[in-house]
């Protein structure tokens, strides 16, 4: 009787030891459509490779007039949304989400933040700059994007998954998913928050981190 | 003795007569309260925050106890027409437009007004609806 108490003591104890000793780093999971490409290797055989979603090439003019582009987020992590400044719904618990990841990761180079506008005839840049400078975060690290209608809602639509479109019901009003989305040092996306829920944005205070340790290795 | 006893009844009487009526006004003020938080969380919550916080240099902060009050008779019209051009809340100047809401009726703004100014470290006390017509009277 005894020996059997022990034994099960001894394989409960060793069961929660390798439990805990599994616990595996996160690594977050690459999102977006997938298309396979069949490569030819050195030997001459071939074999199928995934081919992941990448953010196309951009061209936009930020808050200061000047231009961005993917190189301005080359080797950075970056967190992207879609947005207009003159925006009553959720756009205001997004950024104030948001603001709350910045000011985490305010001294941290690898780190940026790209905010598209989709009011594309109000929010011209210096409308932008405006904005950005009463959010307390005109600097370099958090670049608001102002491009035409056909660029910016491709892009958000065929590239981020995010929908957006001109409300037909209100002039001057459009109507957006108030996603979060990160984006890889390689142009992948890798995780999507809902901006409006403050729970969900705080992940990316953990998620941002495990990303980066990604290419520490 | 009699006229004692008599005296302390009517006391007795008048006092629990004053504390109803004391209660029901509470409780008025109580259910505009608790209707305005529904209202806040459906029509304001977006942009003033969840505890009234506002957003930075965007959004005025509603917790402004000063401004508030000075501005009372206005909040009725702030919230029904919408609002542009400066202001100073909390030693801040603002200038961006609030919209309307111009589909509130008196006695939704007026339960948005005893929620506004009862929540958030405020203590106003109670707004009628009868006070919210009379302001809207006055818009400018």
């Amino acid at each position: 009787m005894k020996y059997t108490t022990l034994l099960s003591s001894v394989l409960l104890a060793s069961l929660l030891i390798s439990f805990t000793s599994c616990t595996r780093e996160k690594k977050l999971p690459i999102i977006g459509n997938r298309d396979t490409k069949t490569v030819k290797l050195p030997d001459g055989s071939t074999r199928v490779d995934t081919v992941y979603q990448t953010i196309p090439d951009f061209r936009f003019l930020n808050q200061d007039s000047v231009e961005i582009n993917n190189d301005t987020f080359k080797n950075k992590v970056y967190v992207a949304d879609f947005f207009f400044t003159s925006c009553p719904s959720i756009c205001p618990v997004m950024h104030r989400n948001l603001k709350k990841v910045y000011e985490e990761f305010k001294n941290n180079p690898d780190v940026m933040f790209l905010s598209h506008t989709i009011d594309y005839k109000y929010d011209t840049p210096h409308v932008l700059k405006k904005y950005a400078a009463k959010l307390g975060v005109d600097d370099k690290k958090w670049q608001f994007a102002y491009g035409t209608r056909d660029d910016v809602y491709t892009l958000a639509e065929k590239s981020y998954l995010t929908s957006v479109q001109e409300d037909s019901t209100e002039k001057g009003m459009y109507v957006h998913q108030g996603w979060l989305v990160l984006i890889d040092k390689d142009r992948r996306m890798r995780a999507v928050y809902d901006g409006t829920d403050p729970k969900s944005v705080e992940k990316l205070n953990e998620d941002i981190p495990a990303l980066l340790a990604e290419y520490k290795k | 003795m009699r006229n004692k006893i008599l005296l302390f009844s009517f006391l007795v009487f008048a006092g629990t007569l004053l504390y109803s009526c004391q209660q029901a006004g509470q409780l008025e003020q109580d259910m505009y309260y608790t209707n305005g938080r529904d209202l806040y969380v459906k029509r304001c919550q977006n942009c003033h925050g969840e505890r009234g916080e506002g957003l930075e240099n965007l959004i005025p902060p509603l917790t402004d106890t000063v401004f508030l009050k000075k501005n009372k008779k206005d909040l009725a019209c702030i919230i029904k027409n919408g609002m542009s051009g400066e202001i100073l809340v909390d030693g801040r100047k603002f200038n961006d437009k609030m919209r309307a809401n111009a589909d509130l009726t008196d006695i939704d703004i007026a339960q948005l007004i005893v929620y506004i100014t009862n929540a958030n470290g405020n203590k106003q006390g109670m707004y009628s609806t009868e006070a919210v017509a009379a302001d809207l009277q006055n818009c400018k």
